[in-house]
Parts: structure tokens; sequence; C-alpha cells
């Protein structure tokens, strides 16, 4: 399958709403993948087809659809867990988005309900995560802080955009219990090597949490090879449908970890005064799940697999050469981020001098029908960072084309004529 | 396009040349706003002088919107009556939140018509807003 030529025109036929129309006849050219992706057929037909054919509610109705639709809902689980190499379904927790993964993890820590030496938290212990977070790997941990305590610290950014690990040592010591970083950032692009970090976390006894969520949709992850211990990431970026995100983590973790939500199907034995749970997965899983978008990103997995995450990641590096090379040729254009292709996706941000990011958005939309996202991206301490408020992003995926490139370059020399 | 009639020449050319940008000295009252969905701020001055607006000063950063929405209040706000200023910030306020359907008056607006195209984009409203909010407020408290 992988060894197929990467059809762009092909898989373009597989998203149906590319080549919709917007108002006053504009075509769509759709730059904000990072965002949220677009959908293929195969998936908004399998959801449709579960919702036709086998829709009922999960795990607890002994009839026919019953049964169908447990058997659809963890056959999802299975194309997801070998989707990102996990070494067992059971390490798959379906959540209902990457925040709530993340959230998920922040809380069995400093909980008195969860024993585990590992989670123990409190005054003088430290949690790291870095400052090129989106608000989701940031918020969470923050909470945790006030919480229990502990002191938050975080990885600077160098000025090219790559993670700055000069204080690796410093900053992850010996009272650290928990390092939390994207493997992709959603602003730069950069993708952060994990093995130093990952190294030095497990040398002071650290548990390590990656958000996955700008990089799994776009590159082969094999979460074991990453080293860390968990791993979040959402349905609607890689193809899925909203309101589904995975949180992978290792079993003996997850066994010592505490319930998050408490509720229908997370229980074993429940009596008025406690109650017992599930085994890991369903012990996270309180209350009637996402099935339909279970199925949908279970078809997602597929969609990707059948195309190969290595083409993918191939086809976004060309596009992300490309792309460098095309906006360096704006005047006045200032890349947020790495300026070469190594070790980043295909998310560029940028701005536009003395042209607010809104006024750019706002024209590339309504001249050239392109679609870019505007403003801080959930990322807002790294734009503070770099001294700016607001960036443009032009995020890309498998069914962007250098044509599309193309005409964001000629969006923005419109942008400039019009503002200049 | 739709957007054409949002970046009205008048806009365009206020925000490539604003009037009356910097703060100033004598002044009575000093604010800030900022809108925390785009990042975009406004330190605003004013100085009343009994009736009179004296003086509107300003400086900030923002967009296209923001930046030459500041540019027409000064214009607009600098010497006039104080009475009149704020009946023209409620004649905007109505103006941009009307969802484009409020026809605007001339008369009470002057060349703050050239916003009305700005009402048909909910996003961009508090662009247009922030400085005649600002000017509201810190007229409010040098009376106060």
């Amino acid at each position: 399958m992988t060894d197929q030529p990467f059809d762009v025109e092909r898989i373009r036929k597989d998203f149906p709403i590319l080549s919709r129309e917007l108002p006053g006849g504009r075509s769509l050219t759709y730059l904000d993948s990072g965002n949220s992706s677009q959908k293929p057929r195969q998936v908004v037909e399998a959801m449709r087809e579960h919702l036709e054919a086998h829709y009922a509610n999960v795990g607890r109705a002994l009839h026919t659809l019953g049964s169908e639709a447990t058997e659809a809902y963890e056959d999802a689980r299975d194309k997801v867990a070998a989707f990102v190499s996990a070494p067992s379904r059971d390490e798959i927790v379906f959540t209902k988005n990457a925040s709530e993964a993340l959230n998920l993890v922040a809380y069995s820590f400093g909980n008195p309900v969860n024993t585990d030496e590992r989670f123990r938290l409190g005054p003088g212990d430290r949690i790291v995560i870095s400052e090129m977070e989106h608000h989701s790997n940031i918020v969470p941990w923050q909470l945790l802080a006030q919480r229990t305590g502990a002191e938050l610290r975080w990885f600077g950014v160098t000025d090219e955009g790559r993670l700055d690990i000069s204080g690796l040592e410093e900053l992850i010591d010996e009272r650290t219990k928990i390092v939390s970083i994207a493997l992709q950032s959603n602003v730069l692009g950069t993708i952060n090597s994990t093995s130093p970090i990952v190294g030095r976390a497990r040398e002071v006894g650290a548990l390590v949490a990656l958000d996955a969520s700008q990089a799994v949709p776009h590159m082969p992850v094999d979460v074991t090879e990453t080293g860390a211990d968990f791993i979040a990431f959402t349905g609607h970026k890689m193809c899925g449908p909203t309101g589904i995100g995975v949180l992978w983590a290792r079993a003996e973790l997850l066994e010592a970890m505490p319930p998050f939500l408490g509720g229908g199907e997370m229980i074993e034995l429940v009596t008025m005064e406690s109650s017992t749970y599930a085994p890991a997965p369903a012990k996270f899983e309180a209350g009637t799940p996402p099935i339909v978008e279970a199925v949908g990103l279970g078809a997602a997995c597929d969609y990707l697999s059948s195309i190969g995450m290595a083409a993918i990641k191939r086809h976004e590096r060309e596009l992300t050469a490309y792309a460098l090379d095309a906006l360096a040729e704006v005047p006045g254009l200032r890349l947020i981020g790495p300026r070469i292709p190594i070790a980043r996706g295909a998310t560029l941000s940028f701005t536009l001098k003395g042209i607010h990011p809104h006024d750019v958005g706002q024209i590339l939309d309504d001249e050239f029908g392109i679609a870019v996202r505007v403003g801080h991206h959930c990322a807002r301490p790294l734009h503070l960072r770099f001294g700016i408020p607001a960036t443009t992003r032009a995020s890309l995926y498998l069914y962007n084309t250098t044509d599309e490139i193309d005409a964001l370059v000629r969006g923005l020399h419109h942008v400039q004529k019009v503002f200049g | 396009m739709i957007a054409e009639s949002m970046y009205q020449e008048l806009i365009l050319e206020h925000y490539k040349n604003p009037q009356g940008k910097g703060l100033r000295e004598p002044y009575d009252v000093e604010v800030h706003h900022v809108n925390p969905t785009c990042g975009d701020e406004v330190t605003l001055r004013v100085r009343l002088a009994g009736d009179k607006v004296e003086d509107v000063s300003y400086e900030g950063q923002g967009c296209s919107i923001s930046q030459a929405a500041a540019s027409v209040l000064h214009e607009l706000a600098a010497g006039s009556d104080v009475r009149e200023s704020l009946d023209r910030v409620d004649a905007f306020t109505e103006l941009m939140q009307g969802r484009g359907k409020v026809e605007p008056d001339e008369d009470v607006l002057g060349d703050a018509v050239a916003f009305a195209g700005v009402a048909k984009f909910p996003a961009r409203v508090k662009c247009a807003l922030l400085s005649w909010m600002a000017f509201k407020d810190a007229v409010a408290r040098s009376q106060g």
C-alpha cells in the first residue's frame, strides 16, 4: 500500500468539502488542518453506516444491536491501538478530546486516592512543561500546581523556535514528578526530540507525558518508541470526528491511576458506601461514550493507514520545504518557527510587517477563499515569547498541494497591496 | 467581495494615516482597554474643558479596523461638545451591534458611517468599538 506513488489529486477526491464553492463563486483553499482536519468520505460513510444499521448503547445491552455496537466500539479501540503501535489495546482510553486526556493525567497526580509514590505531588515537588505548549498542556498543570502547592517550571524556546534544553539538568531535577511537552508545536511546527527529556526524566524518576495532537495525524508515531508514559491526541485533527480523543498510557500506570470521572460502566461493584472499579480502559470511560465518534476515528485510522503515514509525512515534508521557500520571498514576512524543513511539520506561522493577522485572514478568505487561522492559536505564552500578539497560521495536511501554497503567496501579496 | 463593504477606502485611509495618534499632556483621565479575543489594546486619554472635549489622544496596537476607529473617534470627538460626542458613541454602538440592519445617520455619525459594513462581521465588531468604549469610560470617569 505504501509503495504506491502519493497521488494528491486522488486523495482530494476523498474529501468532498475541498471541491465545494464558497459564496461569491470562490473555490476553497483549506490551510487550517492544524485547527481541525477535513473528513474523507470513508469516515463519514462508516459513521453513517453504523448509525443506520448497528446503533445501540455499548457494553450493557444484550440484544443484537447492543453487541454489534459494542463490537464496533471495541474494534475502533483495536484500530487506534494498532495505529500508534500500542503494546495492548487496554492501554487506549477514549476521552472527549486531547484536553480531557491531559486533564485526566494531571488529575492523577497529588491525588489522595492515588497512593503510588510516582504520583505523589505536593509542596517542594516540581511539574515541568514548555513555553511552546497549547493552553491545554499548560492550564491543567497550573491547576494541579494550585491544588497541590507543587512548583510549575518550563523549558524556554530558542529564537529559531526550538525547545531550549540547555538547562535540562537543572530544570528536570530530583524534585520533578512529571514532564509534559508537545511532540509537535501547533504554532512553530517544531517536532521535539523526546530522547534527551525522557532520558533525564528517567534519571530523576519523573514520568513523561506528550501532547501528540499535532503529531499523530502527520507522522508514524510508535508510542513505546517515544519513551513516554502518557500520550494524548485527538480524533478531529486526524480525519476523524470531533468529540473523541485518546489517552495512551502504559498499562501499569493506568492500573495505579484513580478514576477521573465516576459513573456508569467504570465500576465493578457499587454499594451505597463505596465502589470498586473496572480495570482500564473502562475505569476511565464513565457514562455512555462517544460510540459513533469512535467508529469514525477507527475509520480514520484505516484511511490514513491505507495511504501510509510514512507517505503522508513525506508529502508534508515536500510541501513544507516548498512553502518555506515561497514564504521567504514575501517581503516583510517573519516566520515564527524553524526556517528549515528538518524536525518540523507543515505548520507555518508568520507575521506581515505592519499588518494585523485579522486583516490578513479576512482578505485571504474574502478575496481568495483561503482559510487560515489568525490569533494566538491557544498558545499565548509562546506569542509573548516572540513579542507579538498574534500570527497568521497556515497548517497543511495530506490533501494540500503546492498550487495552494502559490495561492497563499499570491493572496499575501494582495493583502500587502490593500494595506501597504 | 463580501468584505469590500468592510474595508472602505476611508477606513484604510485612517489606518494608514491615523489622526491625533500619540499620548498627549495635559489630560484628565487615562484608560487602558483590551480585546482579549485578539489582543488589541488601546491606551486613551481625554482632556475636558467645561462642556467641550479639548483633546482625545491615544496609543494602541491592533488591526486596521481598531486603529482606524480610534483615528475617526479622535477626529469627531476632539473639539466637540461632550454631550454630542457621547450621543455619537451611542449611535456608533447601536450601528455596530445592529448586525448590518441599522441604517446609519450620517448627520450624527459623520465619517464613522464608513464602519457600517463592519457590523456584518460579528468577530470584528469589538475591534471597531474598542477605542469608542475606552472614550466613553474615560469621559465618565473624568466627570465622576
